[in-house]
């Protein structure tokens, strides 16, 4: 018994955090498996008839003419929110390790400040922060009419409402979730280790790449996490900037438990978005511990 | 603001200049915004001279003041909540031999962000609902400290994952005791990751808009949710002018920060 | 500043997690409306002649308010939904009965809003606003004939590029039946399929799906043609008079927002008190020249804004069809959704 306890005690560190994600995450998750094995209500919600169709709908879909086919518009779709997602964690690590790196080199007192001034625009809310981008990208936006003024174009060059501008977007959005990370993972970075490494090759760029670029590796992969998984789910820059006129799995999922009135439909979507990157993930972590203990013994 | 000496070893040209772009991209939108805030016309687009009309609007209206303070306050609760859990798991994850299965807890405590948004928002009600659990605001709060939880514990955890585990070991061999070690070696190097996980959930839970809506009751309205209700015909200088003042509060924070860092 | 002690209150429970925080004090009022659709005039001038204190909260769409009310703890006192979820709210049992026509002021509902389809005898509901959905024009940057559903759906040269469609498929795919002259709700295939062709016709010119921001889109200039609800149309005009209303022959649709009553509603009595007060024309006049909508009380003209009661926005031209959407059967959504989801993929 009091072995059971000292054992217990060690997970006292965990257990608060356990708690919260356990009864109000993973419990309502638990309603949301069962949703995904029922028909959908007539109004929203769900009937309590079983039901696999949420999950061959994936892949099987009904035309207007009630005849199944395969179909490869949901496949579509998600590879789309994949490879925006994937824009979206190349461009914020572009942005984000430098100026991370610059912040981690500063002294005490202006990183912190350097810090503040990554969340102060965040106060502002992400709708409105779009907004306004809509009014620096648009054919009368800012962008366009500094270019008309100054001379350098006479028709305005269109920015607003593509692909670019998703990435944009996105990349406004989620890039303090890479810079926050990486600084933490850097900011211990040692003068010495870089003076060594200095020493041995004698170059800036081999430097980053043998010694920083390892250390910072922690932060990068917790930031992408951050920015990844978010991205793939995101709706409001592809429908502001993008123009909507595509659907991402974000809006798609959303679509299931507003108009189209199909709950089963979306929570099957969320099992297999959550399950595919769940795997991955943990296979990440798996091989992350093995190479750490190769490391370590 | 950027200066760097070529003499300084760890200097990598270029990143100063990526850096300066990475802070006008970040504030470009919010000058527009701030700018605007100032028009003496409804239009938040066209510039039709200076005004503080706005400003009175935006300070006579209850509605706005109150939702102000319902974010605030969920923002500044939950991020305690999220942070010290975190901060928590964190260590034990890290540091703690004795606990198995590290890699299904870490997975656990990614959970809230591997779901949609609109998922959580449904699934939370539901659930709450189920539970029969009435706290007005108090509800609003549990939900955003679960989805703070990941937000929160990746920065630390990376921070910690890079710690040498050798200082406070040595640390043990000196003060002999888990608890002076804590506090006098582990947290104070974790600093930093504690510090970028809190200023995440903090803006992650001030921003949130479809899980806040679901799950709030009656009296209950946040700022994002009311702000959403102007957008509708387009932005107004009226919300302009209620993004400043908060980004005002917000400025003035960091500099009190600042402040109080330096009389230390 | 019952604020004040409702968010310590709050703060108390979320630490403590003993008390119950919304107390149904004598005086209060829950409302729960739309985004953007709540006078704070009318509000005052309720709290003032009352002495009930109100707390306005917003949903953004009718499934938000369904899946609240379902939920059951949301403790609203009165809400206002779209006239085809009526009948949803009342099959489902999340409304209780007012009584409506035995209400002082009762008989002062227009004709042919009393009584309606989705609500006979006003038993749960009695009219808030109603309104038409078409779109909006700019004359200046078009000058043809705008009362054509062409303009919008199969435009021409100087509009191509320039449209905006809402957001939420049953708005669009509405509009395109009532532009086909096919019925709402079908659960006919080979209407459904019309409405893509059309749709998928359309999309090469439409600039964005979005039902927000749709003023400043159009008094901007960033899209010239807009699929527009008639208050916002009217309220774009006033800021850029170029833009017109469009009345197509072949009809608008057109729909009803009602006042009300939750079952479980914490305070009814004041529920009843607000729903008398908005049968007085001057109040709910207050509410149209806020908005810009039309309402369904008689005498409210003679309180409305010069330009609001005349306005060309809220007047269709005789003749013109007020098409009023329906609450559709669970098999007609799904095919809506596999049209939108064909558009959009």
């Amino acid at each position: 018994m009091s072995d059971l306890l000292e054992r217990l005690r060690h997970y006292i560190g965990v257990l608060p955090a356990t708690f919260m994600i356990v009864v109000f995450m993973l419990a309502p998750l638990t309603i949301i498996f069962v949703y995904s094995f029922l028909t959908p209500g007539d109004y929203g919600g769900v009937k309590f008839e079983f039901s696999t169709e949420a999950y061959t709908q994936l892949l099987f879909q009904k035309n207007l003419f009630d005849e199944v086919e395969f179909d490869t518009s949901y496949l579509t779709i998600a590879f789309r929110s994949i490879w925006v997602a994937t824009v979206a964690v190349l461009g914020s690590l572009a942005l984000g390790f430098p100026a991370a790196y610059y912040i981690a080199q500063q002294p005490e007192s202006r990183r912190n400040t350097l810090l503040l001034l990554i969340t102060i625009p965040f106060w502002t809310n992400l709708l409105i922060r779009t907004y306004c981008w809509i009014l620096v990208l648009r054919d009368t936006g800012l962008i366009n009419n500094l270019l008309i003024g100054l001379g350098l174009t006479d028709e305005p060059i269109t920015m607003l409402y593509t692909e670019g501008a998703i990435a944009l977007g996105l990349v406004y959005t989620y890039v303090p979730f890479m810079v926050l990370p990486i600084y933490a993972a850097l900011e211990r970075l040692d003068k010495r280790l870089i003076e060594a490494s200095r020493d041995l090759y004698a170059n800036r760029w081999t430097t980053l790449r043998h010694v920083t670029l390892p250390l910072a590796s922690p932060g990068i992969v917790a930031g992408a996490i951050l920015v990844f998984i978010p991205a793939l789910g995101a709706f409001i820059a592809p429908d502001l900037l993008g123009g909507g006129k595509k659907l991402m799995l974000g809006s798609l999922v959303q679509l299931q438990f507003s108009a189209a009135r199909d709950w089963p439909f979306g929570s099957a979507l969320t099992m297999v978005i959550m399950s595919v990157v769940l795997i991955c993930l943990l296979l990440f972590a798996v091989n992350q511990r093995r190479n750490e203990g190769g490391f370590q013994h | 603001m950027i200066r760097s000496s070529d003499r300084d070893i760890r200097w990598l040209p270029g990143f100063n200049w990526i850096t300066l772009c990475f802070f006008l991209f970040l504030y470009l939108p919010l000058i527009i915004l701030v700018i605007f805030s100032f028009n003496a016309t409804r239009s938040a687009t066209v510039w039709e001279g200076f005004s503080l009309q706005w400003y009175a609007k935006a300070f006579s209206n209850d509605d706005i003041q109150s939702a102000a303070k319902n974010s605030l306050i969920i923002a500044a609760v939950s991020t305690l909540f999220s942070t010290v859990f975190a901060t928590m798991a964190a260590i034990a994850l890290g540091r703690n031999r004795e606990i198995k299965h590290k890699t299904a807890f870490g997975g656990l405590l990614l959970l809230p962000l591997m779901i949609p948004e609109i998922v959580t928002a449904v699934a939370t009600l539901t659930f709450f609902t189920a539970i029969n659990l009435s706290w007005g605001i108090g509800n609003i709060i549990i939900a955003h400290t679960v989805f703070c939880i990941p937000f929160a514990y990746l920065p630390i955890q990376a921070r910690l994952r890079g710690l040498d585990a050798s200082l406070e070991t040595a640390a043990r061999d000196l003060y002999s005791d888990r608890k002076t070690t804590l506090r006098l070696i582990t947290l104070p190097l974790l600093a930093p990751g504690i510090f970028s996980g809190a200023m995440l959930a903090f803006i992650i839970s001030l921003d949130d808009f479809i899980i806040t809506m679901m799950v709030a009751e009656a009296g209950s309205t946040t700022l994002p949710i009311y702000i959403y209700g102007l957008v509708r015909t387009g932005v107004t200088p009226e919300v302009n002018a209620v993004s400043t003042v908060l980004l005002g509060i917000s400025v003035i924070a960091v500099l009190m920060s600042q402040w109080f860092a330096k009389k230390q | 500043m019952s604020f004040n002690r409702k968010t310590l209150l709050g703060l108390a429970s979320a630490g403590l997690g003993l008390t119950a925080t919304i107390a149904s004090a004598d005086g209060e009022l829950q409302l729960y409306n739309w985004t953007d659709y709540t006078s704070p005039e009318l509000i005052e001038k309720f709290e003032t002649e009352t002495g009930i204190s109100v707390t306005v909260d917003t949903y953004d769409s009718g499934e938000t308010l369904l899946a609240k009310l379902q939920s059951g703890a949301a403790g609203y006192d009165i809400a206002i939904p779209t006239h085809n979820f009526v009948p949803i709210l009342i099959s489902e049992g999340l409304v209780q009965p007012i009584n409506a026509s035995e209400l002082e002021g009762y008989d002062r509902i227009v004709p042919n809003l009393a009584s309606p389809w989705w609500d006979e005898g006003n038993v749960y509901s009695i009219p808030w606003h109603w309104g038409t959905t078409s779109f909006t024009v700019d004359t200046a940057v078009y000058s043809g004939d705008v009362d054509d559903y062409d303009v919008i759906f199969n435009p021409p040269e100087e509009l191509a590029g320039q449209i905006a469609m809402f957001k939420s498929p049953d708005e669009v795919i509405t509009m395109a039946q009532v532009a086909l002259g096919l019925p709402f709700c079908s659960e006919d295939p080979n209407e459904m399929q019309q409405v893509l062709d059309l749709l998928m016709g359309q999309k090469p010119h439409v600039k964005t799906y979005n039902s927000d921001g749709i003023l400043e889109r159009l008094v901007s200039g960033d899209v010239s043609v807009h699929q527009n609800w008639n208050g916002y149309s009217l309220l774009a005009r006033k800021e850029k008079p170029s833009l017109q209303y469009a009345f197509p022959e072949e009809g608008v649709v057109a729909w009803a927002d009602s006042l009300v009553v939750p079952k479980g509603a914490p305070n009814y009595d004041n529920a009843i008190t607000f729903i008398e007060f908005m049968l007085e024309p001057e109040n709910i006049a207050i509410q149209s020249n806020s908005s810009g909508y039309a309402n369904g009380v008689t005498g409210s003209e003679a309180f409305m804004d010069e330009g609001l009661k005349d306005a060309a926005e809220l007047s269709p031209p005789e003749g013109t069809p007020l098409k009023f959407i329906e609450s559709c059967s669970p098999k007609a959504v799904e095919l809506q959704n596999r049209v939108w989801t064909a558009l959009l993929k």
